[in-house]
């Protein structure tokens, strides 16, 4: 028995790697993946093109407009002079942000009457990136009226926010977008070669053909199982690889506690793929199956969006999802450097899903030799 | 002319025909668009409510409840109180919060004195943008705090400059009302180059084009008879998308509809002509899918500007993003349906998209087999 | 749409005149065709020659669809490079597999085509009704081609052709895969069309009593023609030297070994009870060197055929090629049996059904087969042969009945007869990333050979097939022949008590068809059964015992001569070949009520 899956996995390979196209698929596009991802795929704002418009002529206005041309996440690149200019610097989205001082920002600065209003008017079209840039405004003024009072000892604020990140001290999204992304590529490659593999025998034949040799049919299911569970295992190791060395993302946790999450990430990938598998007769219906998988599993993975902000209902169907859980193990490995024991929640319905998968595919491929 | 005219009727009407009954089309065509706009319409959120904050206040006064109070009544929030920072923190790790204010003991005393006091906030960092847009809901709350107890006191608010926020188009930065549009245009990419793709890739395979050139048939009639049919399907899903995006998801429509089909027309054509060119350089159907996947899906979804800003993005994938139509298609949008007509928004992306559609189809058309090599 | 009339030259429907062309195959140019030159005028021309001779090209360069690299390819003196379209107003071209929108209905099918060549709705109305009545389809206007079985496909696919009255018709390969029956009815109206339109045909075919009919063939052999002229010019070239022997005491399939190994002996073919013998021009017909008295040898002068001519020359193209030795199954070397009734049964179907939803597909069907013979399966499409096939590998199971397979309930212990059969499919299924080695090495791993055993099996199949010399090329690049014998060497690994084969041949050339029978014959004379399923009818002639399905019943069962007889019962006329005689039992069958 050992044998013929032996001479099975040989075949797969070979059938899997042998072929140009087929390796081309496997290896190039989760490369250009990793990478478009790894550097477009980021919440942080970097060098934002900002316009601003200063009615004030004081000092004190330069000096706060500096502070804003001087953050890393914005860049200065227009000058307003008329307020009709900033209608059209905002709809044409030359600039994300307008920085509005009036007359009388310096003269209310200095007398303190009331505070200097400091205007933000911000492009709500990408509702995201205008929090996020008005985050980054908010700290901006707070750090100015901090130093400002501190500067002409004024009284203080009576108290002061101190905030700490944990885990990830510099909130760079990168840490949390790269991470997720071994989890995306092993997904697609896994679903690639499981969801295709018996429907493309089915179109060449050859099913027929394994099906009069004295193989059993769990053996080619496993024959087709082992391959990806390699594979899947390959393409995340690959990634980690880059994750640690090329993108400098700190790897806290244990490899042994990483490589379980894997290992049954893996698994209960390749049970939904070879379940897709046994129910599509063609390549296409393969396709379009892994597809119909991937979208939503991704979407509703908290792999770009928290899940917490998602409608009840549609929360409850991520715990179907087994990207959602291996997002947890391995952010929680890499940036929180967790171990084993702290992942067993996130363990189980892995291997749970991949076991329902796995029979449920047996079953289908039984019922569907025919 | 007449027989060209009825030439083209027929091709058309075949394509249609086949449409109607290949489960596969229809399934790209009407299902999938549907699918999807639900999907991200209510699977993708950026808009946090109700996160879970721990409190640990170590020494219960007046000054810290009110101080509590601003995150009890925020919606943004949903506060747990802990008495000491080592069980917060193990809640934190737990993931049961998703940040932990901490009010000292001698909160009180630290406030009447000379230096602040120091509110500690922890995030947990793990989903930065989400740590982020909380560090800024605390800001706010904390904001709020300093000026009404300012108020309160008849004191002078502290802070010299005030912040005086002011969104536009999206004042509610409802992030679905960014997200619904942009995805008309991920929509409109897969049924225009996927299934166009698929479906001229599959009459190589099936011999059937070889079939057609024999007859009187010319090129531009074969290309035509799968433009129209898949302009039209194109379009049909757009305006079915914009349906949805208005009365299901609530999406303002600022502008007007005729800006937005013309614009979609412009696009269609050159999500078409791409479609045209794969199938022509693949004529494999499994070939074609997976080129049509990773040249046009992948870059509608990723480098166009519908879910990450370009603007953030290193020089040179920055640069790269002129080459990936529904960058273009993204900003008329989101510019039409949140902020309205706006000309210098419209015009010269449509014009990007005008010189685009007319290489692709050039290309296609170049390209085109008017023999079988 | 009428194109210039003074520009037609009506007489010369198709001109070739030194035409080459080559393709870009990866970095290599390969040559398709060199120096073609021909000249039809009206009739039937076939074109015939073993695979990849370069057919298609030809009938493609034809069509306009391709053009050539040097000379020039003319059609009514219209050069295909400059006036392509008004050319496509007067030919017709269907290309292999028909060209058919499979999600289309009949009609549909045909409105598109009519539209194409923007034929107007009055005159659609009377071309449509002429087609219906000549191919039969008036029934099934609103069916979906891919509905439609291969012989109706096959119709649809001519009358799409023929919407707009071609004056010269192209066919590529038009009856693969399609049943006697629907390849007669073809003929009629091809055969109508010549004599009623003076139309010109050209189609490239396999099947060599089909080119026998044709008014004029064409025969290439790697891109050149190796000769042209008409049937009685190509049998003139094998007059005398072909021959029938037959022996009462030897089996047709002995005399058929001992007949290859005659001095001078091109080809040997066992038909019916008797052994078809080709010699070459200068050989004497010597029968001593390899029969004795006692064998009591009858021989008798046959008449020649086309195909006898089509082998001996392209073997004169190959002389290093011989006919392959002979495979030795080291586990069966028992005797031939003559007479199978004796024998145990080794297959065993007892009233066996299989329905599909509402729809009976076997109709309580039971036969046995003996061990050592070949078994024949035929009907036309649809007749629920595959059903039956598929039931007997395994495949698919009967909804009820009894099937046994050597000696094995193949309800029960389905995995254990599988270790004792081999199966060959129609699309020789093998991996085509994989080597020809590779395939080998997995499939003997898959039937359980271990070490030395295997190590044996895998060089005797690669030295038996003579398949070393590409040992590592992978199958899917390997000629269509030798796909076909890695096939067969993959079905063999385990050395199978029973070998079913699923139409192996079709789509081959009768050179390759010829070894393969050589090699069935051989296993068949070592005890190993063999079921087989074909759509040539002189395959047919090669079994022991043939058993011909309609409907998912039995039409006729028994030995070839039996059939044979069989068909002339029915219809009070002689039937001299198989094909006539399926016909006329399938025609008849047809005719009486069920």
């Amino acid at each position: 028995m050992w044998l013929r899956i032996y001479a099975l996995l040989i075949k797969e390979f070979l059938n899997l790697l042998k072929d140009k196209k087929s390796r081309f698929v496997l290896i190039v596009p989760p490369i250009v993946q990793l990478f478009v991802f790894g550097y477009a795929a980021t919440y942080d704002l970097n060098q934002v093109p900002i316009a601003v418009y200063n009615e004030d002529q004081g000092q004190a206005s330069r000096e706060l407009i500096a502070r804003f041309t001087g953050a890393p996440a914005f860049k200065e690149v227009l000058r307003i002079e008329r307020h009709a200019q900033i209608a059209d610097a905002l709809d044409s989205k030359q600039v994300l942000l307008v920085l509005h001082l009036g007359q009388h920002f310096s003269r209310d600065l200095l007398t303190g009457r009331q505070p200097a209003v400091a205007q933000l008017l911000l492009d709500g079209r990408d509702s995201n990136t205008a929090q996020i840039a008005l985050g980054y405004a908010q700290s901006v003024i707070s750090n100015f009226n901090f130093d400002w009072a501190r500067q002409r000892h004024k009284t203080l604020p009576p108290a002061k926010l101190v905030v700490r990140a944990w885990f990830n001290p510099n909130l760079e999204s990168r840490w949390f977008i790269v991470p997720g992304i071994v989890g995306l590529l092993t997904l697609v490659v896994t679903m690639i070669v499981t969801a295709l593999s018996v429907a493309r025998e089915r179109e060449q034949g050859t099913f027929d053909q394994l099906l009069v040799t004295p193989l059993t049919p769990a053996e080619i299911l496993l024959g087709k199982a082992v391959p990806g569970l390699l594979i899947g295992v390959l393409e995340a190791s690959f990634s980690i690889l880059m994750a640690v060395f090329w993108f400098r993302i700190p790897l806290l946790g244990s490899l042994a506690a990483l490589y379980l999450g894997i290992v049954l990430y893996v698994f209960s990938v390749i049970g939904v793929g070879l379940m897709i598998s046994s129910l599509s007769v063609t390549q296409q219906q393969g396709l379009l199956g892994g597809f119909l998988v991937i979208v939503p599993a991704v979407i509703l993975s908290g792999y770009a969006t928290p899940i917490a902000n998602m409608p009840e209902w549609v929360q409850h169907l991520t715990l179907f999802n087994p990207l959602r859980y291996f997002l947890v193990i391995i952010r929680g490995v890499f940036l929180e450097g967790l171990g084993t024991g702290d992942l067993l929640d996130q363990y189980w319905p892995l291997a749970v899903i991949g076991l329902c998968c796995l029979i449920c595919a047996g079953w289908l491929f039984r019922k569907r030799l025919y | 002319m007449k027989a060209s005219r009825q030439r083209l009727a027929g091709l058309i009407r075949k394509e249609f025909l086949q449409v109607l009954r290949d489960p596969s089309s229809l399934a790209i065509a009407f299902v999938m668009p549907v699918f999807l706009l639900l999907l991200f319409g209510y699977g993708v959120s950026l808009d946090a409510k109700h996160v879970p904050v721990g409190l640990v206040v170590e020494h219960n006064s007046p000054e810290s409840r009110e101080f509590t109070a601003g995150f009890e009544h925020s919606e943004y929030f949903q506060t747990h109180y802990y008495h000491d920072m080592r069980t917060a923190q193990q809640a934190l790790r737990a993931k049961q919060i998703n940040a932990i204010v901490h009010l000292q003991a001698d909160f009180d005393r630290q406030l009447s004195g000379g230096e602040p006091a120091a509110i500690q906030v922890i995030l947990d960092g793990v989903d930065a943008n989400n740590a982020r847009l909380l560090n800024g809901y605390i800001q706010g709350v904390w904001q709020n705090w300093l000026n009404s107890r300012a108020e309160r006191r008849g004191q002078r608010p502290s802070t010299a400059v005030q912040l005086q926020p002011r969104i536009w188009y999206n004042s509610a930065l409802r992030s679905r009302n960014f997200l619904v549009p942009g995805l008309i245009a991920v929509i409109m990419t897969l049924i225009g180059a996927l299934l166009t793709a698929l479906v001229v890739a599959r009459e190589w395979e099936r011999g059937t084009l070889e079939a057609l050139i024999a007859t009187p048939v010319s090129v531009r009639e074969i290309l035509l008879g799968k433009l129209i049919p898949y302009y039209l399907l194109g379009m049909g899903g757009m305006l079915l998308a914009i349906a949805m995006a208005v009365w299901l998801f609530q999406v303002p429509l600022l502008g007007s509809l005729w800006v937005l089909l013309v614009c979609g027309s412009l696009f269609m054509l050159v999500a078409l002509g791409m479609g045209l060119l794969i199938s022509i350089a693949a004529k494999n159907q499994f070939v074609a899918g997976q080129i049509a996947i990773i040249v046009t899906f992948l870059p509608a979804f990723i480098l166009s500007g519908f879910l990450f800003n370009i603007d953030s993005m290193p020089a040179a994938v920055q640069a790269f993003t002129y080459l990936v139509a529904a960058r273009y298609f993204v900003a008329i949008l989101q510019t039409v349906f949140l902020a309205g007509n706006i000309w210098a928004i419209i015009i010269p992306n449509a014009l990007a998209l005008l010189l685009m559609a007319m290489i692709f189809l050039g290309l296609a058309l170049w390209r085109a087999p008017c023999r079988l090599e | 749409m009428k194109p210039a009339a003074n520009a037609i030259d009506t007489t010369t429907a198709l001109n070739f005149q030194d035409v080459g062309k080559s393709f870009l195959a990866g970095q290599r140019r390969i040559s398709a065709l060199q120096n073609v030159s021909l000249h039809l005028r009206g009739g039937v021309t076939a074109l015939v020659g073993p695979d990849g001779a370069g057919k298609t090209t030809l009938l493609r360069l034809a069509a306009g669809l391709l053009l050539p690299d040097s000379g020039k390819v003319e059609s009514f003196g219209l050069n295909t490079a400059d006036d392509g379209d008004s050319l496509h107003t007067l030919s017709g071209y269907m290309p292999q597999r028909f060209g058919l929108y499979e999600d289309l209905s009949v009609l549909e099918n045909l409105n598109l085509y009519a539209d194409l060549h923007g034929m107007d709705r009055l005159e659609r109305q009377q071309r449509f009704d002429e087609l219906m009545r000549m191919t039969g389809l008036a029934k099934f206007t609103e069916r979906l081609a891919g509905r439609l079985s291969g012989g109706m496909k096959q119709k649809l696919g001519l009358a799409c052709t023929l919407v707009n009255r071609p004056r010269l018709l192209l066919l590529d390969e038009a009856s693969v895969g399609v049943d006697p029956v629907s390849r007669r009815e073809l003929w009629h109206i091809i055969e109508t069309l010549v004599r009623d339109f003076a139309a010109t045909v050209l189609l490239s075919t396999a099947y060599m009593d089909e080119a026998e009919r044709c008014d004029h063939v064409i025969l290439l052999d790697q891109g050149r023609i190796l000769r042209q002229g008409s049937p009685a010019e190509f049998h003139a070239l094998t007059a005398g030297r072909g021959f029938i022997l037959s022996s009462p005491v030897l089996s047709n399939r002995i005399v058929q070994q001992r007949a290859v190994t005659l001095p001078g002996a091109i080809d040997a073919v066992v038909q019916g009870e008797a052994v078809r013998i080709l010699l070459r021009p200068e050989a004497k017909p010597d029968w001593q060197a390899c029969f004795s008295e006692t064998d009591r040898l009858h021989s008798q002068a046959a008449s020649p055929r086309l195909e006898d001519a089509f082998i001996m020359l392209l073997q004169a193209q190959r002389p290093l090629e011989k006919m392959p030795p002979p495979i030795c199954v080291t586990a069966l070397d028992n005797a031939t049996p003559t007479c199978f009734a004796n024998q145990p049964a080794i297959i065993e179907v007892d009233a066996v059904d299989r329905w599909f939803g509402e729809f009976q597909a076997v109709k309580k069907l039971s036969f046995r087969v003996c061990q050592g013979e070949i078994f024949g399966l035929l009907g036309a499409n649809g007749a629920g042969k595959t059903t039956t096939f598929r039931m007997l590998c395994g495949l698919l199971p009967a909804s009820n009945g009894k099937l046994s397979v050597a000696g094995v309930d193949l309800r029960r212990a389905a995995a254990k007869a599988r270790s004792r059969l081999g199966y060959m499919s129609q699309k020789f299924s093998l991996y085509g990333q994989l080597s020809v080695r590779q395939n080998l090495e997995f499939f003997s791993h898959a039937y359980g050979l271990r070490n030395q055993h295997r190590r044996q099996r895998i060089a005797w199949a690669l030295e038996q097939f003579d398949l070393q010399a590409f040992a590592d090329v992978n199958s899917t690049d390997l000629a269509l022949g030798y796909k076909q014998r890695l096939a067969l060497a993959c079905a063999l690994m385990h050395e199978p008590a029973i070998l079913f084969l699923d139409e192996p041949t079709s789509g081959i050339d009768p050179l390759a068809r010829r070894e393969f029978w050589t090699r069935i014959n051989q296993l068949a004379g070592q005890g190993v059964t063999i079921l087989v399923t074909t759509h040539f009818m002189e395959e047919a002639e090669y079994c022991d015992r043939l058993l011909i399905m309609r409907e998912g019943d039995i039409l006729a069962a028994g030995t070839p001569a039996e059939i044979k007889r069989l068909g002339i019962a029915a219809d009070q006329a002689p039937a001299d070949n198989m094909e006539e005689a399926f016909i006329r039992l399938v025609e008849t069958g047809e005719a009486a009520p069920l």
